[in-house]
């Protein structure tokens, strides 16, 4: 299992500022393991942001969010609550995000941070890779993850080593940061780009010792009891 | 809360020579591969009254060799001003914040802020990347430490008083590179950089398309466009194959296949560019690339 934790509200109200009409996706895997997901979890969301002033043009969940193929053929008779929002929150890990964002043509919000690989049952994910790192950005690189997808992880814009849109690293790779800017481009969100991003906190990567003794994390002693 | 005490270091010649308006002219040395600090000298007396400052590579190219804050701190001594390169590959933010600290507490001021290269592409290639930071991000740290403060948010005693310069490549091959460089350009001014130094150009037309560029930006900071000596065609073809952002036109590689004297037209093609762009620009940085020795005669040509 993929582990999640929400994201503080007041970090997510900050990323929905500027929209108004938000559509919710959740994943129906690992979040709801996690107690991160689930139909209670949406409702509650989508009642905190009505009470913000806000309007949610609908909630989808969908079983695996890392399946970019099962995205596709859920969200068809949705698309209209789809077209009509903003922007969309999604709940699920960062690789639920990044294939979202593949899919939909809008910004895709995270509404969790990727803490930890529990255990790698329920996945069945394509080419995106999460490198739970618990501070995730995924809105504001256009659904490319920086982290897992740039050697060096650069945050606000790709390093001169590019050429022709390959990396650095390997003339085969992809320079993410290619694929961010035409991803923004393509829903024509590159005012994105504008902003500043701060330093990772690489403290909130280490899973807590807690954590590592629950079934979510490691069997051995809750199940012994 | 008493005021931080804010200790300075008297500008230096770099710094004045390009808030002067002055056309500033700056090169850049590699430290060896060794402990033998007199190889940098001898290249350095080469340029002595020459230019007004010495850039000192970090690793460059991720190979393993002397400091550049050594270097910087013995350049001082000799009387050049150093600008420290600091690249985001080898340090995290403890470890940089501490050696920008270490810098001006040695009376250095100029700090270029770069990524720097992948691991890979040098001589230890089973390194740890750190990338702890990245460029802006550096820069921001610097305007951190400025402010009295370290990125934990925690007072220093002291406020140190930077000035902070930046990279931008002005010959980014598809749009993507092109526009990013633009925006993590802005993003960089931002955050402080008072200075760029540009990726190496052969092509004034391209440099002068990106000047036109930066100007409707409203980016206001001086650019020194960068240069580097054309040993040959051999070396021309080389970047062109492998050096990103880096174009040499196939008329500069027939000039130099046409003739034995490959210095004298070194010579010419570094300041018949010079003059070209001189206009467009606040000044040049010359990566000579051990070629120091002819840095005087390129100066000499600047018209």
């Amino acid at each position: 299992m993929i582990l999640t934790e929400f994201k503080p509200i007041e970090e997510i109200l900050l990323k929905l500022k500027d929209e108004k009409k938000i559509f919710i996706i959740g994943c129906c895997g690992c979040p709801e393991g996690a107690n991160t997901g689930g139909r209670k979890v949406l409702a509650d969301m989508k009642e905190q942001l009505e009470k913000e002033g806000k309007v949610v043009t609908g909630i989808l969940e969908i079983d695996f969010l890392c399946q970019k193929a099962l995205i596709r053929s859920r969200i068809k008779p949705r698309t209209d609550e789809i077209n009509n929002a903003d922007s969309v929150l999604i709940f699920s890990c960062g690789i639920g995000v990044q294939s979202s964002a593949a899919v939909l043509n809008k910004i895709c919000h995270p509404a969790l941070n990727t803490t930890t690989f529990g255990g790698i049952t329920g996945m069945w994910q394509g080419t995106e890779r999460c490198d739970t790192c618990g501070n995730c950005i995924l809105d504001c690189t256009g659904g490319i993850c920086p982290y897992s997808s740039c050697p060096k992880k650069l945050e606000n814009g790709p390093c001169a080593g590019q050429s022709k849109g390959k990396c650095e690293t390997d003339p085969e790779k992809d320079c993410a940061w290619e694929l961010i800017y035409k991803n923004l481009k393509k829903i024509d969100r590159l005012d994105i780009l504008d902003q500043f991003i701060p330093p990772r906190d690489y403290s909130k990567i280490l899973p807590p010792a807690k954590l590592r003794k629950t079934k979510l994390w490691a069997l051995d002693e809750e199940e012994m009891i | 809360m008493e005021e931080l005490e804010k200790t300075t270091i008297e500008e230096s010649k770099f710094e004045k020579a390009l808030k002067s308006g002055k056309f500033t002219i700056t090169s850049e040395l590699g430290p060896p591969k060794g402990v033998d600090i007199e190889e940098i000298k001898d290249a350095a007396e080469l340029l002595r009254d020459v230019i007004d400052g010495i850039n000192v590579t970090d690793l460059q190219s991720s190979v393993m060799r002397l400091g550049s804050l050594t270097c910087c701190h013995f350049l001082k001594e000799w009387g050049f001003d150093p600008i420290f390169q600091v690249t985001c590959r080898d340090r995290n933010r403890l470890a940089l914040q501490s050696d920008l600290m270490s810098a001006y507490a040695m009376g250095i001021r100029n700090i270029l802020a770069l990524t720097g290269d992948y691991t890979t592409t040098g001589d230890h290639p089973q390194a740890c990347p750190v990338f702890d930071l990245d460029s802006v991000q550096l820069l921001w740290a610097i305007k951190t430490l400025e402010e009295g403060k370290d990125l934990a948010g925690n007072e220093l005693t002291q406020k140190p008083s930077f000035f902070k310069g930046a990279v931008v490549n002005p010959g980014a091959d598809t749009e993507a590179s092109y526009e990013l460089q633009i925006i993590k350009m802005k993003k960089k001014v931002s955050q402080g950089a008072q200075f760029f130094q540009t990726q190496a150009i052969f092509d004034a037309e391209v440099f002068k398309k990106f000047m036109e560029r930066i100007h409707r930006e409203n980016i206001n900071v001086p650019v020194l466009a960068g240069i580097i000596l054309l040993k040959s065609e051999k070396m021309a073809n080389y970047m062109n194959k492998f050096v990103p952002g880096v174009f040499v036109p196939e008329a500069i590689i027939k000039k130099m296949e046409a003739t034995q004297d490959k210095a004298s037209m070194c010579i010419e093609i570094a300041s018949t560019l010079i003059n070209e762009i001189k206009p467009y620009c606040a000044g040049v940085h010359i990566q000579a690339l051990g070629w120091e020795r002819h840095i005087p005669a390129v100066v000499k040509n600047i018209k």
